[in-house]
């Protein structure tokens, strides 16, 4: 009886509640699960500065689930590690969505070994896409193939899931084309990918700085030499001054150029963002590298002014962030 | 002599019988130690690393936070219970009616074949596509959007094949005699159902609402698909206000997170504190599912005594 009460009620409520809009002011944003601390952490700053007459929400849709919604007008802000792709720029056009790229911070993908690893004191690009590229499946599947000198020792792989900007990334970068080789250990838990190469002496894997800098205890970073350079180690300051490269890469969040002039809320959280004063020290906090200054500076212009468009054409791998905001989007 | 050879041979056939039981318990009776040794090895690991977090009040009463000995599972908690709290309004009475509507009412024809064919079937779908059929169905078609009514409904789906086939299990189980009795007495069908074939079949439902429910409480994957956060420093709006009419359906409107999206969050940081929180937080979702059991368990027998 009670039961029945409850679900008239129920689908009474289901009828007319929707019909009134929320009270609080809501930031909503929505995307990459790499960028999440970052906006998870400013999202605490600014609600405490704020004093509770601003809520923000901020969702794990990965990048490309968050600009699905963000280019159907769902969120006001997109977390994305990677840059906008045509197919959703194309998507956002058609819904007559505007947006502003601002990037949040730097993250440099760090390739990991284990630290009885005692032959890779340093890995070049080239032999990197020799491990990983299509054509490698099935074939290299030992540590002597990959440089003449390398122990006779399997070579086991493990890698960020298809999924997640952080592959998207990888593969633009040291691939240059579409995909990896399909026969190795992906994971969407970086902690996953973690455990396997501090397991195996074998073992080589890539993810994001912060997990590296976590487990520097079980883990090498290999140094990556590009072009025919030197060797560079991933780290803060090479991530800073761009010669980490070009595994280091800017993450970015995407705003609703709309929801930026029709709400001052969304106005006032974006500023917040990328305020120096705020975004260092807090990019830093959770374990990712700020822009440096200037950089942020620019940023807070670019969405003041509300430049809106990407500054990004087609694959672009080891641009500094300097110059990046440089540039005007076309 | 012939006679006394027979005798022999059955003694031998029932001794040999008997130690068949006797290795079929033992077995049986290991493969429970296994399963029990499993689910308190797993208890207990969590409790340990989650310790310094599950003693502290502050876990129960903060918001999540980018500092890890800060971090709450407030919001969490709130839209777990409430997901539940519409969850089970939705599944349970739907499932159980359309288990005795199977059961005891519907024609044996075609049609209650297929229909019986897909339920069955529906109870070994991924968790995954009803998020999708839900994202699709309630958020964009219905317009209910990322809300806990959503949330509670797609779980609801999840969970009605397993409480309606529980719940045909259980009334098949009734004995016919039972419904004669009634039928003679002079009782119609929904009298009979009502009155004896579902308070006898009570136990195997209230089971079936057990195994559902504890299946809802724990899925991450359709409630990410249908757009539950991650980080919400807010609650929804209370069911009970001061003034009239006392209740408030605001909340169902409100975005939410439940205890596995959180879960999954802190276990995929990569700060080793995060961890604490993450197994702290799986500690509290088991004891909110053995809760959950132990309130079906009471129900049930409250009304096993309210019947006699």
């Amino acid at each position: 009886m009670k039961k029945s009460v409850a679900i008239t009620a129920l689908l009474f409520a289901s009828t007319t509640v929707f019909s009134f809009a929320h009270a609080a002011d809501l930031v909503k944003v929505d995307g990459s699960s790499t960028v999440f601390p970052i906006t998870e952490a400013i999202a605490e700053e600014f609600q405490k500065a704020e004093k509770g007459k601003t809520m923000v929400t901020v969702g794990i849709s990965g990048t490309g689930g968050g600009f699905k919604k963000f280019c159907r007008g769902e969120t006001d802000i997109s977390d994305a590690s990677r840059p906008i792709k045509d197919s959703e720029k194309q998507l956002c056009e058609e819904n007559g969505i505007q947006y502003i790229e601002l990037p949040a911070a730097l993250d440099a993908l760090t390739v990991v070994i284990n630290p009885k690893n005692d032959w890779a004191k340093h890995l070049t690009v080239e032999e990197l896409k020799m491990m990983w590229e299509p054509a490698a499946q099935g074939k290299i599947t030992n540590w002597n193939q990959v440089r003449p000198g390398f122990p006779d020792r399997p070579l086991v792989l493990f890698g960020a899931g298809t999924d997640s900007g952080t592959y998207d990334y990888f593969v633009e970068a040291i691939i240059e084309g579409k995909s990896t080789r399909g026969d190795f250990t992906a994971s969407e838990d970086d902690n996953v990918l973690v455990q396997g190469v501090a397991g195996n002496a074998n073992a080589l894997g890539f993810f994001g700085l912060a997990y590296y800098e976590e487990n520097k205890n079980k883990l090498k970073a290999a140094p990556i030499s590009w072009k025919g350079g030197k060797p560079v180690s991933p780290s803060v300051e090479n991530a800073k001054n761009a010669t980490y490269q070009p595994l280091s890469r800017p993450i970015f969040i995407y705003v609703n150029k709309k929801s930026a002039d029709e709400k001052a809320h969304v106005s006032r959280f974006v500023e917040f963002y990328m305020d120096k004063k705020h975004a260092a020290p807090l990019v830093k906090e959770v374990g990712y590298v700020p822009l440096p200054d200037k950089a942020y500076d620019l940023a807070l212009k670019k969405f003041k002014n509300r430049t809106t468009g990407t500054v990004f054409h087609g694959s672009e791998v080891g641009v500094g962030i300097e110059e990046l905001m440089a540039r005007s989007p076309k | 002599m012939n006679a006394a050879n027979n005798c022999k041979t059955l003694e031998q056939i029932v001794s040999a019988n008997k130690r068949i039981d006797v290795v079929m318990a033992s077995l049986g009776i290991l493969v429970l130690m296994v399963a029990s040794a499993m689910l308190i090895g797993v208890f207990v690991d969590l409790l340990t690393s989650g310790w310094p977090r599950l003693i502290s009040s502050e876990f129960y009463t903060n918001f999540p936070s980018r500092h890890p000995e800060k971090a709450g599972i407030l919001s969490a908690m709130t839209g777990t219970s409430l997901v539940m709290l519409v969850t089970a309004v939705v599944a349970i009475p739907l499932g159980v009616a359309a288990g005795l509507y199977l059961e005891e009412y519907a024609p044996r024809n075609w049609l209650t074949d297929i229909i019986e064919i897909n339920v069955s079937n529906l109870a070994g779908v991924p968790s995954i596509i009803y998020g999708l059929l839900a994202l699709g169905l309630f958020v964009h078609t219905f317009a209910l959007g990322e809300t806990i009514l959503t949330a509670g409904l797609v779980l609801a789906l999840l969970i009605l094949p397993v409480i309606i086939v529980s719940t045909r299990e259980a009334v098949r189980g009734i004995p016919r005699d039972l419904r004669e009795a009634a039928y003679g007495l002079g009782a119609d069908k929904w009298q009979a159902v009502r009155m004896y074939v579902l308070p006898a079949a009570r136990p195997g439902i209230l089971t079936g609402v057990i195994v559902g429910l504890a299946r809802a409480i724990g899925e991450a994957a359709p409630v990410i698909t249908i757009g539950a956060l991650t980080f919400i420093a807010f609650l929804p709006p209370s069911p009970i206000q001061a003034e009239a009419p006392f209740i408030n359906f605001e909340w169902l409107s409100s975005p939410f997170t439940v205890m596995p999206i959180q879960l999954f969050n802190w276990v995929s940081r990569p700060q080793a504190e995060f961890h604490i929180n993450a197994a702290a937080t799986g500690v509290v979702l088991m004891a909110m599912t053995l809760a959950m059991n132990a309130l079906a368990i009471y129900i049930r027998l409250r009304l096993r005594r309210h019947d006699r």
